[in-house]
């Protein structure tokens, strides 16, 4: 199994630049996603660490050994497509000891390996049935098992589990990343799904516009966002921006906003002009007596909790709170933001101020 | 708008029972639901009240009139499918003034001009009245041919899962619009989907249907709260609840299953369960549970971080039991 190292990576097709100088790693047995919008550049990425895409420039490193410009054959990565992609004509047992055979390995050894990821998989009782009637989800299984077969460095998946509806989608993902827990295999896996990324990820790259806005944990990139792009892409509802034209010095632990005062995480940088004001849906409380107010304009019942559409002088934002608490749409209400979770950002740029909150996450 | 009112209707395709037996009143101003899985019967039921399938038995009544034998057109239901189907060589006016100027409405042009207009303003599309149908996004389009329903008033409108091929942004952006839509209008409404969130979010009464049949039909508070079966329970909530043997736990239970929704299961005291995982999802986090041997999935504070194959202790909180056969018993 394998570390990978992205060093400055760049790709261009003519005149159009699909990824800008990317770099991040992947450590050994790490699941990692690439998550971002389509035409992002995350695809790309994918391509260019398995061989698919000579990047133009920059340097990837497969367990410290530089492999940027090597054919696929000789990079040992397994590439997982849409899973759906099977040879039609051949049963489940021939489909995952396709790779194997094509390699010349004895049909003793192959039976041996195919029975070995048979039973990791749980897909014993259909090695010998045609792919044709299989249910989608064992057609996934088989396509996988052709992947995990090969025993290669690392596991590149590219939306795997797209195509499939709500339901099925979540009970797949938790088996893929059942799997992943016990053979511990380097995985890059690309989706435009955040809850996707945040459910099965150990580390998470946010790419946006061919340029990785932010590199961390789920959790780390949930709570100390670098960009407005990252805060607004994560979380559902994302994170809420209300918009205001102020400023705050290096050090201060308040700001004013709409004539108003809020505590923030101490800030790390002095800053004037188009502000906003991040907070995230959780973390505003109605309250009748806070100074600040807003008017209900829509709420959703979500059984232990709501969602409450406000309009306020910054304008709307979204309140996640308890289904108990009474809202009625039409009422004005006083809004209090946990102080601790604040998140200013420079409306120009989008970029986060930095914070006491932040100040380990972002970088340059 | 009216009253819609099914008695004892059934449907079905050779030996498959699409809709088995369904009794159930839409209420004039009502926003009413139909959730349940693929193949559950929705889709069906809302052909049936649309005139589009012809009903086996029983009878449906719009605004007390028994429509049994009425063409689709003469039942006056507008409906919204799930893959916008707009007029590509029209502009979006002409999209939107279509049904407007069929026969049997004729309407004056005047009228039809103002009602566009309207309409376009509730669904923030009036900027795109002149471009033709193709030079929209999809959820312009989609918004387009709710839109083109909206422009009448039926006497009920039929959406089959308008929203499904849309982005999740674009889908909780319209969720709120179709509330408020609905809420202004003062509309009739049964909406069919697969989607909870959609069901709980804006219906004023949820059906959930099981292979043809209607279980449960109440409010998204009723039926989240009080659900009738071990099916219902999971159609609701997310993380789905955890049903367990109840003997696991200790004490007198009322039945033989216990169902535990994700946030209704305590920690601190009780009996030992491994933690298989933790799910950072930003604003919970999702602990994967083995208690001997039965998986559960619970909710703990985002920040609360657990290492793999620790042991925690649980106890359940606010029960919900039910029989052998899944039936809820208290």
């Amino acid at each position: 199994m394998a570390q990978i190292v992205i060093k400055n990576v760049k790709k261009q097709f003519g005149d159009f630049t699909a990824v800008r100088e990317s770099s991040f790693t992947i450590e050994d047995g790490e699941f990692f996603m690439l998550l971002g919008p389509s035409g992002c550049g995350k695809t790309t990425t994918l391509r260019m660490i398995a061989g698919l895409e000579l990047p133009t420039s920059g340097e990837i490193f497969l367990d410290g050994e530089e492999i940027s410009q090597r054919p696929p054959s000789q990079r040992d990565i397994a590439f997982v497509f849409q899973m759906f992609a099977l040879y039609p004509h051949m049963n489940v047992r021939k489909n995952i000891s396709y790779p194997l055979v094509s390699q010349g390995m004895p049909r003793a050894k192959v039976r041996e390996k195919v029975a070995e990821v048979a039973k990791i998989l749980g897909i014993e009782d259909i090695l010998d049935r045609p792919v044709g009637g299989l249910s989608g989800g064992d057609r996934q299984r088989v396509a996988l098992g052709r992947a995990i077969v090969r025993e290669p460095k690392a596991f590149m998946m590219d939306e795997p589990l797209g195509a499939l509806d709500a339901e099925f989608r979540e009970h797949m993902a938790e088996e893929l990343r059942a799997l992943h827990d016990r053979m511990g295999a380097t995985t890059v896996y690309v989706t435009h799904d955040q809850l996707e990324a945040m459910q099965m990820g150990d580390k998470i790259v946010v790419m946006n516009n061919a340029v990785v806005e932010q590199f961390g944990t789920p959790q780390e990139i949930y709570d100390k966002p670098a960009t407005m792009f990252v805060a607004d892409f994560i979380g559902s509802p994302s994170m809420n921006f209300l918009n205001f034209h102020g400023k705050v010095g290096s050090g201060s632990a308040d700001v004013a906003m709409h004539q108003n005062t809020f505590a923030i995480p101490q800030t790390r940088e002095p800053f004037e002009g188009d502000m906003a004001f991040g907070v995230r849906p959780e973390h505003i409380t109605l309250s009748d007596d806070a100074p600040f107010r807003a008017e209900i304009i829509a709420t959703e019942y979500l059984g232990t909790t709501q969602i409450v559409t406000l309009k306020t002088a910054g304008g709307e934002a979204k309140a996640r709170i308890s289904a108990k608490h009474p809202a009625k749409t039409g009422d004005t209400v006083g809004l209090q933001f946990n102080p601790n979770t604040i998140t200013l950002f420079d409306r120009q740029t989008g970029r986060a101020l930095k914070s006491e909150l932040n100040e380990g996450v972002l970088h340059g | 708008m009216a009253e819609v009112t099914l008695n004892n209707v059934s449907k079905a395709y050779g030996k498959t029972q699409a809709v088995a037996d369904i009794s159930m009143t839409i209420e004039d101003g009502a926003f009413v639901v139909l959730l349940g899985p693929t193949g559950a019967g929705k889709t069906t039921t809302l052909r049936l009240i649309s005139g589009l399938e012809k009903l086996d038995s029983g009878s449906i009544h719009i605004g007390g009139r028994d429509v049994g034998d009425d063409t689709p057109a003469q039942r006056d239901v507008a409906m919204v499918f799930q893959q916008y189907s707009l007029y590509p060589h029209l502009t979006v006016r002409d999209n939107l003034a279509f049904p407007l100027r069929s026969p049997i409405l004729k309407t004056p042009e005047d009228v039809i001009a103002q009602k566009v207009q309207t309409i376009a303003e509730t669904l923030q599309i009036p900027h795109k009245l002149d471009n033709k149908a193709t030079e929209l996004s999809g959820g312009e389009m989609q918004r387009v041919s709710i839109g083109r329903a909206l422009v009448r008033d039926p006497q009920i409108y039929l959406m089959d899962e308008p929203l499904s091929s849309l982005d999740a942004k674009l889908r909780a952006d319209l969720r709120v619009e179709l509330k408020r839509i609905h809420a202004d209008l003062g509309a009739t409404l049964l909406y069919v989907t697969h989607d909870q969130v959609e069901a709980m979010t804006m219906a004023t009464h949820i059906g959930v249907l099981e292979n043809g049949r209607l279980v449960q039909y109440g409010t998204p508070r009723e039926v989240y709260e009080d659900p009738a079966s071990i099916y219902v329970a999971s159609r609701l909530g997310s993380p789905r609840i955890n049903i367990l043997p109840a003997a696991l736990f200790p004490g007198n239970h009322k039945g033989d299953q216990i169902g535990l929704r994700p946030e209704n299961i305590q920690q601190g005291d009780g009996i030992e369960a491994t933690i298989i995982r933790s799910e950072h999802l930003g604003d919970q986090t999702r602990l994967h549970l083995d208690l001997q041997g039965h998986a559960i999935t619970t909710l703990t504070d985002p920040h609360q971080d657990y290492a793999d194959n620790t042991t925690i202790k649980i106890s359940p909180r606010d029960p919900l039991y039910f029989d052998a056969t899944g039936g809820r018993v208290a």
